[in-house]
């Protein structure tokens, strides 16, 4: 009785395997470019932003593109003159640019957050801060995707 | 599935007055990016939370706007200045307008 066993797995496998390969046949989405993000970046922030003071922390390379952690961190002493108002990320691979937006004020006391993200493909995030005197500030880093997160 | 979120919420186990803490908060849900395809290729709507608020003792002191880049069961840290004792209120928007909340106490001494 071995052996119909066998078959039948082995036709499982082979349905299986082209029904994997009709979905890579699929179309994928239509993915953001760097262009999207940076108008995107327009849109959300006035003033051209400044180099420095805001860095973001992930792995270098990300094994699955489906969960990225990430920290986004801004030097700001945080005080009720001095501090962030907002922290936005966008990415250029995503099918849409935006990834996420945070209000903060004077009572977090820190302006750090993490949140874990989807990436579609090796990537440049950017995160942009804007600051209570008006004055905006951009970091960014490139992550490596193994394995995309968008399903496509 | 999107009917039964769970929020959860951790804060340090020990608070002193003006000590700056995490705040981390994870939510089971789905979040459908509105690109998936299930199994028979058929694209999934989205369906996501695209707000989260933070309150503490009704004073709005967080917000944070996602896009269906953010991953499902979304894992939100932030930062806030314990000051006082009293409540941290939640709440995770979805996109069909539906509100979850949630409640932390926080204990300050």
């Amino acid at each position: 009785m071995a052996v119909p066993v066998v078959r039948s797995d082995r036709r499982r496998l082979v349905l299986g395997a082209a029904a994997l390969s009709a979905l890579a046949l699929l179309p994928k989405a239509a993915l953001a470019t760097p262009q999207a993000a940076a108008e995107l970046l327009r849109k959300l922030v006035k003033g051209a932003p400044q180099q420095g003071r805001v860095t973001l922390q992930a792995s270098e390379i990300a094994e699955n593109g489906n969960s990225v952690p990430l920290t986004v961190t801004v030097e700001s002493p945080m005080t009720e003159k001095d501090h962030v108002i907002a922290i936005h990320v966008v990415s250029g691979g995503n099918p849409n640019p935006g990834v996420f937006s945070i209000r903060l004020g004077p009572a977090n006391g820190k302006a750090e957050v993490s949140l874990r993200i989807r990436l579609a493909e090796t990537d440049k995030l950017i995160a942009v801060a804007e600051m209570a005197d008006g004055s905006v500030w951009i970091g960014s880093r490139e992550i490596a995707v193994t394995v995309g997160g968008c399903g496509g | 599935m999107a009917n039964d979120i769970k929020p959860r919420i951790r804060l340090p186990s020990q608070i002193k007055a003006g000590d700056v803490i995490e705040v981390k908060t994870l939510v089971t849900h789905d979040m459908e990016s509105g690109h998936r395809r299930d199994a028979s290729g058929v694209l999934q709507p989205r369906r996501i939370l695209n707000k989260m608020t933070c309150a503490y003792n009704g004073r709005p002191v967080f917000e944070a706007t996602l896009e269906p880049a953010v991953s499902a069961n979304p894992y939100v840290s932030f930062f806030l200045k314990a000051t006082e004792s009293g409540t941290l209120d939640f709440t995770w928007t979805e996109d069909d307008g539906t509100v979850y909340r949630a409640k932390q106490a926080i204990k300050v001494g």
